[in-house]
């Protein structure tokens, strides 16, 4: 029964992301219009909490669930692959105002048109395998 | 003004948002929807191609769960938790999807256009649909994460690349939101 506490938080995940509407094109068409604080005050809430979280957890040498000090990798230094992974992520993301969470997400709650992303999601992962040794990182 | 049923406020939202991140370090993981992606791949055999896909997927196995997890949540937000008085758009908002013939959200997350049987078979939606999907997939993997991996995570861990990244992220959907779209529909 190790998994049933990732099986709570994923429920979770799941009721906040369709409740804040963030898994909702409209909402991610709207942000991008800056025509509503919606997104940008889920968003940057997030990070405030996460950033004061992990400032706790870092400063009191907190231990985690499995006996060990909690640490958290940096991430590998680079630009290229940063900047210009994240635009083609823009780019998908602005068009189907779908992120990675809420393709599942949107699956789940009865919306399987989204499968088509979902498929679309897989190709372009595999293919960014085949390619990433000829791809500027 | 705010009802349970409804649209939950900002700032509830984050709160438990940035909850779910913390809670998952806690249980020493990190949060990533993408990464799922590759342990999908990896699964449905795309090892044979690349080693990019030969990993050891099992201790990925967690991270599946949470998205069962994520999906059951949307289901219950869906069937159990709303009253179809959601997604109340600026009108500013309404009127230009209106100019680009995309129905308004009457209480619905997503747009009729995107998810009725009529229309998402139709060459163009098909092609509208998984292409952005493509571009998600290769885009968050090339970036090595994505809005929950670099915007939520690398974020709050105060990581430069995860800044480069999500300023990307904005420039490629300010890009499709403001020319892509208006162009396709």
């Amino acid at each position: 029964m190790k998994f049933i506490k990732y099986l709570l938080v994923g429920i979770l995940f799941g009721i906040v992301l369709t409740k804040s509407e963030a898994v909702s094109w409209y909402r991610i068409y709207e942000m991008f219009q800056f025509q509503s604080f919606h997104m940008f005050g889920i968003i940057m809430t997030a990070i405030v909490v996460g950033v004061i979280g992990i400032q706790i957890y870092k400063r009191n040498n907190v231990i985690g669930l499995d006996g060990k000090p909690i640490q958290i990798a940096d991430k590998e230094k680079g630009f290229k692959n940063y900047i210009i992974g994240g635009t083609i992520f823009g780019l998908g993301w602005g068009m189907i105002g779908t992120c990675p969470g809420p393709i599942f997400i949107l699956i789940g709650a009865g919306f399987y048109g989204i499968g088509i992303v979902l498929l679309g999601a897989l190709i372009g992962t595999f293919l960014y395998g085949l390619l990433k040794d000829n791809l500027p990182h | 003004m705010y009802s349970f049923y409804g649209t939950w406020p900002w700032y509830i939202s984050g709160f438990l948002i940035g909850a779910v991140m913390l809670l998952l370090i806690y249980f020493g993981k990190t949060f990533g929807m993408s990464s799922n992606l590759r342990t999908l791949c990896s699964i449905s055999g795309a090892g044979k191609f690349s080693d990019f896909f030969r990993f050891d997927w099992k201790a990925q196995r967690w991270n599946l769960v949470v998205v069962l997890g994520a999906m059951i949540g949307g289901f219950i937000a869906v069937h159990y938790l709303s009253d179809g008085s959601g997604v109340n758009l600026n009108p500013a908002t309404v009127a230009q999807l209106n100019e680009m013939n995309i129905d308004a959200p009457h209480g619905n997350l997503l747009p009729e256009l995107f998810t009725s049987k009529e229309t998402i078979f139709t060459p163009k939606i098909f092609g509208f649909l998984l292409f952005g999907g493509l571009l998600v997939g290769f885009g968050s993997r090339y970036a090595g994460g994505c809005t929950s991996g670099h915007a939520i995570t690398g974020m709050s861990n105060l990581q430069l690349p995860s800044l480069i990244a999500v300023i990307g992220f904005f420039v490629g959907g300010l890009i499709a939101a403001h020319f892509l779209l208006p162009l396709i529909f």
